[in-house]
């Protein structure tokens, strides 16, 4: 009997856990999309000030070109030496171009460039944010009768549905490049069949669906970012707690959403139409 | 959303600009404010004195609608503001300043970009007219000359008076300092306390002060509430308060612990 009764009070901690984890994430998603709702509404109102837009395109976009080029360019190239010396086996060499543009298309360069804007970016806007909280800041704006959400979330969000779709474009085109480069100049690929082969198998669906995927992830990041930094509490160590949670939340979205949404773009961009 | 600037009833003198009724609030499991009812009437100097951690500032907070309460009522010139949404608080955040207890000024922008905010985020955009109100501003908290400086490099006093600064800049009918002495040393509180009496004397507004300064108490305020237990325990003046004979008003004026001695 007093087995059972452990058993059950195990059960129950259990069943308690599991409801609370679920009540929380539901709250959490909800706070999300109330934000992201509030800061979509003051965009399309008008109320982002377009001199904090551009510099936070300057923040976000500029300054995240070099990590973003960098990231997609050696991703192309080792990507492509990989697939190289599995295809040389099967003496596809030539199917290589179009293996790596695809991919660098359709996932690698929208998902690299998430996973480093979400670093970048997604950090130092939950790190300020936060800080912005925990002095109070916050708190004046609101005093001085300025909404929070249009000041520092509209600016961002706007900045960031701007400057992601290019930055993806620089990825994409950088892993491609280094792609190229590797196939042709270091592996030895005929460069005519490397380059006919690429273009006949990548197409505009591909680069638009990497495009679509970069303006969802800048508007998870952002969202995430800043709830993360406007509910930073407890000093210092709060807002370290925020921005930890804003760059691993954020980068854990970008790789759960590309899978629901690979499948979904697929549908409006099969893989392989263009052939 | 309606317009709740048209729902203003202006106080005459003396009559309250805000009316605050049974309110009551929590932080965490502790009751902090356990029913506290207060008038805050037209042009007056309202000190709110109270222990440490003994709610003040969360008082403070929900007269501007920076808390909500979990009961209770806040009417600001017969508006009820505990029901507004964050934009209806709008036009009440411009009729009611706040210094904050470390200024919160921006950190990211200059003294002067600072002093300026309010008035360009409420339309001005004309920055000849920006800048000569930040400079009367500046100059009426005698901080001239500081306003290509960051917040960062300035002392604990000059912060306060730049948050005053920005404060004023676009006239509020009611300012509340949340510590304004706090930290500070005797010179430059008893600066700070002679620029809220300067600033009530010359603009006319009224005036909310929470501290535990009974210095500063003495010097600017025209009423005195004492905040005990999360409830009003009392309100009068300043010389009711020093003539008071109650053990509780008595141990905070003269500044008793009343903790047994190791």
């Amino acid at each position: 009997m007093i087995g059972c009764r452990r058993e059950r009070s195990y059960e129950m901690a259990f069943f308690s856990w599991l409801g609370a984890r679920a009540i929380g994430t539901t709250t959490y998603l909800g706070e999300l999309i109330l934000l992201f709702q509030e800061a979509a509404v003051s965009v399309f109102a008008g109320r982002a000030r377009w001199k904090l837009v551009l510099a936070q395109i300057w923040e976000i976009g500029y300054r995240s070109q070099v990590v973003v080029i960098v990231t997609g360019a050696f991703t192309g190239a080792v990507f492509t030496a990989q697939t190289f010396f599995q295809f040389r086996n099967l003496n596809m060499e030539s199917a290589v171009g179009p293996v790596v543009s695809v991919a660098m298309c359709r996932e690698l360069g929208p998902v690299l460039s998430g996973l480093m804007v979400a670093g970048r970016v997604g950090a130092a806007m939950s790190a300020e944010l936060g800080t912005m909280k925990v002095t109070q800041q916050i708190d004046a704006l609101r005093a001085l009768a300025v909404s929070p959400v249009d000041y520092l979330v509209a600016p961002r969000m706007l900045a960031i549905f701007l400057a992601m779709p290019i930055l993806v474009a620089e990825c994409i085109f950088s892993g491609i490049f280094s792609g190229f480069l590797v196939a042709t100049k270091v592996l030895d690929v005929n460069t005519a069949y490397y380059v006919a082969n690429m273009s006949r198998f990548t197409g505009g669906d591909d680069i638009l669906m990497g495009l679509v995927k970069g303006f969802v992830f800048g508007l998870i990041i952002v969202t995430i970012s800043c709830r993360e930094g406007l509910q930073a509490k407890n000093g210092a160590v709060g807002v370290g707690r925020a921005t930890t949670e804003a760059v691993v939340i954020g980068s854990l979205a970008v790789l759960i959403v590309n899978f629901f949404l690979t499948m979904a773009l697929n549908i409006f961009f099969p893989a392989g139409s263009d052939v | 959303m309606s317009d709740i600037s048209k729902k203003f009833v202006p106080a005459a003198p003396g009559e309250a600009v805000i009316r605050v009724r049974d309110l009551v609030q929590t932080i965490g499991e502790q009751r902090i404010l356990r029913g506290v009812s207060l008038d805050i009437r037209k042009g007056e100097t309202l000190v709110l004195l109270g222990k440490s951690g003994g709610g003040k500032s969360v008082f403070l907070r929900h007269l501007i609608g920076l808390m909500l309460p979990l009961s209770g009522s806040v009417l600001c010139e017969g508006v009820e503001i505990t029901t507004l949404t964050e934009r209806e608080m709008a036009p009440v955040r411009k009729k009611v300043g706040m210094v904050f207890q470390d200024g919160a000024l921006f950190d990211s922008m200059t003294v002067y970009d600072n002093v300026a905010f309010p008035l360009r985020e409420r339309g001005e955009e004309d920055e000849a007219v920006v800048a000569e109100k930040v400079d009367e501003a500046l100059g009426m908290v005698n901080m001239r000359g500081h306003d290509a400086k960051m917040p960062v490099n300035l002392s604990g006093g000059m912060r306060k008076r730049v948050a005053l600064a920005r404060a004023i800049i676009s006239p509020p009918d009611v300012i509340l300092y949340d510590e304004p002495t706090a930290g500070l040393d005797p010179i430059v509180s008893d600066s700070i306390n002679r620029l809220i009496r300067r600033l009530q004397r010359r603009m006319h507004v009224t005036s909310v002060v929470v501290t535990h300064d009974m210095v500063s108490t003495r010097f600017i305020a025209d009423r005195v509430a004492l905040l005990e237990e999360g409830k009003i325990y009392f309100c009068g003046s300043v010389e009711e308060l020093m003539a008071s004979g109650d053990p509780v008003i008595k141990d905070f004026v003269e500044g008793r612990s009343n903790d047994a001695v190791l």
